[in-house]
């Protein structure tokens, strides 16, 4: 029903668009991690593979990386623990409340990432609300100085922003499993565990891996945390891009990183894929 | 059924636990907003507004409210200007590299900040582009693309096309019948895309922080002050940021709830998202 030039009017100027600013974008990444910058921190346009030797040779950047990959998945663990309980209360024994408790949820997901930050900032500092609370209480006499300025910081604060990405999928999943599915599985004499584990919970896992996709790949990216928090031994691959791009000058390092982060991901959210197609009925 | 008596037992526990610990810092920084000795502290004491008084007459800040403003403004034009053609297109149109378009636009959702501010910087040094306001639009603009397509992605789904079949029978042509009948018909999606784009953008710091030129956004300007020290002067901007957030989101879960008889969309979006449905 639709006419070629109607067609040709709503797919070409997104298309346009996309090209110029995401598309392009991504190439000029892409061609940057293969250039080099010169002494007189001019960028020299020739091809090598300099910046991905360097990034192997040199330890302190498959640390820095291996570190946010091992923040990135204790913040998936704990926004899992966290959500998939939620989401599976809310779907299946919430009742009335169910509606309040959704909002209840996106609420904070939608509260700035940097006032939340900043929230935990005012929390966990040697003077800040839980240290004055625990000496006020007689549990402690010193601030506990772990809090602030350490992994853990960073951990508990983006398991705090990444909960509601991680809860979203895993309710809609759950809320897709046809209920007569569970009723036929206590009629057929499964008890409410069988229930669980055999039925509801296979049917869930599109929506766990989607939402472990994104508590990893978000957290793993992310660099305000680390700074606000994270002092020196909490400091993440996307820091050493950030200070390369800033200070140290380097871009087409910075951008070989960047690309091998955007490889990492793009290779999580195949694999997510196709184990999602694997576990998904439909 | 005792597994049933005790999943009902610590289930509500674990959910009273989940919310406790995702408002704890939001009430945090309600509570000590108002707090006479600084940002810190247990029991807050000495209950004042000073800190709402000096915000109000902290020029920068509003400076840098008046920036998020114009930017998110923009950003949302831009954003729906190009997303809702793009939804149009993956509903009714092919074309070579289609499922291509279809995951670059919905790469930003799911991509760390960090890759897409850079990319853009390199475009606009290429360019030769100073960064400015304007960049920061366009960098906001091009990302939240990908809310606008999904959103109303989901709104046509749900469209009838006979009535823009019965337009275009009765004579009207596509610019007719697209402004007098799919605008109207997709209105609850557009505008709860377009809230939701303002309420992204007004919060949005990554990608700025590559892009930023001279003047600040509201986060870019409050990202300054926690690096040079911190007073509760930031606990009542946060405040009222998280009121007016706090408004925009309850009335897009109405929209949405209004549009789709439910508002899980979001869910399914972020699904979709990763699965590449």
């Amino acid at each position: 029903m639709f006419s070629r030039a109607y067609r040709v009017a709503i797919t070409l100027p997104p298309l346009l668009w996309v090209t110029l600013f995401l598309l392009v974008p991504y190439l000029l990444l892409f061609c940057y991690s293969f250039w080099s910058v010169s002494p007189q921190q001019i960028i020299v346009h020739s091809w090598s593979l300099d910046n991905y030797r360097e990034l192997l040779r040199v330890n302190v950047y498959l640390q820095t990386l291996f570190r946010s990959m091992w923040i990135a998945a204790r913040v998936m663990f704990f926004a899992l623990l966290l959500g998939y309980p939620l989401a599976y209360y809310l779907s299946f024994h919430a009742g009335k409340r169910r509606d309040l408790l959704y909002q209840l949820v996106i609420i904070p997901l939608w509260v700035s990432y940097l006032v939340r930050a900043y929230a935990w900032k005012t929390i966990l500092g040697s003077d800040g609300v839980l240290n004055t609370l625990l000496e006020y209480v007689h549990l402690t006499k010193h601030p506990l100085e772990f809090l602030l300025y350490s992994p853990f910081a960073v951990v508990l604060t983006l398991t705090h922003i990444y909960t509601p990405f991680a809860f979203l999928p895993i309710y809609a999943s759950l809320e897709h499993i046809p209920r007569n599915l569970v009723e036929a599985s206590h009629d057929l004499g499964a008890s409410p565990f069988q229930t669980f584990w055999r039925v509801i919970f296979p049917l869930s896992i599109p929506g766990i891996l989607a939402g472990a996709t994104f508590a990893f790949v978000l957290s793993l990216g992310d660099f305000l945390a680390p700074l606000l928090l994270g002092g020196p031994s909490g400091i993440m691959i996307s820091n050493v891009v950030v200070s390369l791009f800033g200070a140290v000058y380097n871009w087409p390092l910075g951008a070989a990183i960047s690309l091998s982060m955007l490889g990492l991901v793009l290779g999580l959210l195949f694999l997510s894929e196709t184990l999602e197609k694997k576990w998904s009925i439909r | 059924m005792s597994a049933t008596r005790n999943a009902s037992r610590w289930l509500p526990g674990h959910a009273i636990a989940v919310f406790g610990f995702l408002y704890l810092p939001i009430v945090t920084l309600l509570v000590y907003s108002f707090n006479g000795t600084g940002v810190g502290g247990f029991p807050p004491r000495n209950f004042t507004l000073d800190w709402y008084r000096m915000l109000f007459s902290d020029g920068p800040i509003w400076d840098s409210v008046v920036n998020s403003l114009i930017v998110a403004l923009v950003a949302v034009v831009i954003a729906l200007t190009f997303g809702i053609p793009a939804a149009l297109a993956l509903d009714r149109a092919d074309f070579p590299g289609k499922t291509l378009f279809r995951r670059l636009v919905l790469l930003p959702l799911i991509l760390p900040g960090i890759i897409t501010g850079l990319s853009l910087l390199m475009l606009f040094r290429e360019a030769a582009v100073r960064l400015s306001l304007v960049t920061i639009v366009l960098g906001h603009g091009t990302a939240l693309i990908s809310v606008a397509t999904t959103e109303v992605f989901a709104g046509l789904q749900k469209l009838d096309r006979a009535q823009e079949e019965a337009s275009l029978d009765l004579g009207a042509n596509y610019w007719q019948t697209f402004w007098r009948i799919t605008i109207p018909n997709l209105r609850l999606s557009i505008i709860g895309a377009a809230l939701l784009i303002f309420t992204l953008s007004m919060d949005e710091i990554a990608v700025s922080f590559f892009l930023i030129g001279r003047d600040n956004t509201l986060p870019l300007e409050i990202w300054g002050r926690l690096r040079r020290g911190i007073t509760p002067e930031i606990n009542a901007i946060s405040s009222i940021i998280f009121v007016f957030s706090l408004v925009a989101i309850v009335s897009w879960y109405r929209l949405r709830v209004r549009a789709e008889g439910t508002a899980e969309v979001a869910a399914e979006l972020m699904e979709a998202v990763v699965q590449g449905n």
